[in-house]
């Protein structure tokens, strides 16, 4: 019949590729009110000196303006979401706890603030676990981390980017990455990975996400 | 002045005209009181002084600019950037510091410690100092 014809004639859909496949944002990208990120701020100005910040996300030119103009800081681009997506591709996300322990130049109690995003939530166990331990090492007396972390798992999501709106107010735009499955850790479990570290501040917000700031003891 | 993309350049580059590289550099580029533009060919290993740099292609190394440093889409930069201001285009890649509050150093100030003779450089064209590699063709 004519259909088989088409049917056997046509391209049989690609077998997704486990590193392309993340699901496609729909909509238009919102902006989501923040309650920790305005804490981080404050912990940041509060610095005596010129604030040292690393963020763990891709660069985003509006999000290095705002904080290099208006807080003065010298800004770390760490795009762990890019060195996620290459093991991802490569096959060798089981390698990533370690290449995690030597990612970081920077030395003992040397940075400010971390903005870690939604990163953690793609990591298991032992990759969290590694990335923690850098952070709290780099982490000064009197700095602060902040994280989002979901309460949902999903054996796939999309990466997102975190554009700084304003103070309070962030856009989660889409990311090409692509992607991977979402862990939830559990609050004791996060309290535990960032031993030495305070939890200052945790919101629970409507889109399934916590955030939290931890801070060093000054 | 451009340098075309068939253009291999090792050493130090200084001068005091704005400058276009589609070339690749590998050393160090100082042109403190112009611009400097890594066209989308170029490939610069290198060490930038400059009043403003726009990237169009790729620059590993760090980057200095008393005026501005503009990354334009699909341009690539690995290294730390000091301006006082800093555009980074959407498509563009980055990863490194990016230090606002540190200004290279304004026309006319005097050169940085690590010069030798801590003088500003001479005015001339943009002239390589050491082994260059120029096929027939390259661009001016």
């Amino acid at each position: 019949m004519l259909s088989d014809l088409l049917r056997w004639g046509g391209k049989r859909p690609r077998q997704g590729d486990a590193a392309t496949d993340a699901p496609a944002p729909r909509g238009e990208e919102p902006s989501v009110a923040s309650k920790a990120f305005p804490k981080l701020l404050s912990t940041v100005a509060a610095q005596p000196d010129l604030p040292v910040l690393i963020d763990f996300g891709p660069v985003l030119g509006s999000n290095v303006a705002f904080f290099g103009e208006r807080l003065g800081c010298k800004l770390f681009i760490e795009d762990l979401f890019a060195d996620y997506d290459r093991h991802a591709k490569a096959g060798t996300l089981n390698e990533l706890p370690a290449a995690l322990e030597t990612r970081f130049r920077h030395p003992d109690a040397s940075v400010d603030g971390v903005l870690c995003w939604d990163f953690f939530d793609f990591l298991p166990k032992p990759a969290a676990q590694a990335l923690a331990k850098q952070i709290i090492r780099m982490l000064r007396p009197g700095g602060a981390v902040m994280g989002f972390f979901t309460t949902t798992a999903s054996p796939r999501a999309p990466f997102l980017k975190y554009e700084i709106v304003s103070d309070s107010l962030l856009r989660h735009r889409h990311h090409a990455g692509s992607g991977g499955a979402k862990h939830v850790l559990a609050n004791r479990d996060i309290i535990r990975m960032f031993e030495g570290l305070v939890v200052s501040d945790s919101f629970l917000l409507k889109h399934n996400t916590r955030e939290m700031l931890l801070r060093r003891k000054s | 002045m451009n340098i075309g993309k068939s253009v291999v350049i090792k050493g130090e580059l200084n001068g005091s005209e704005d400058l276009t590289i589609e070339g690749q550099v590998e050393g160090k580029i100082e042109l403190r009181q112009n611009v400097l533009t890594i066209g989308a060919n170029g490939k610069i290993k290198a060490q930038v002084f400059a009043k403003s740099v726009i990237i169009l292609g790729e620059v590993t190394g760090n980057v200095s600019a008393s005026d501005k440093v503009d990354i334009r889409d699909n341009g690539s930069v690995d290294g730390d950037i000091a301006a006082p201001r800093v555009a980074i285009a959407e498509g563009a890649h980055f990863r490194g510091s990016i230090d606002m509050q540190k200004v290279a150093g304004k026309p006319g100030d005097p050169a940085p410690k690590g010069d030798q003779k801590g003088e500003t450089k001479p005015a001339a064209p943009a002239t390589p100092q050491t082994s260059t590699t120029a096929p027939a063709g390259a661009g001016r």
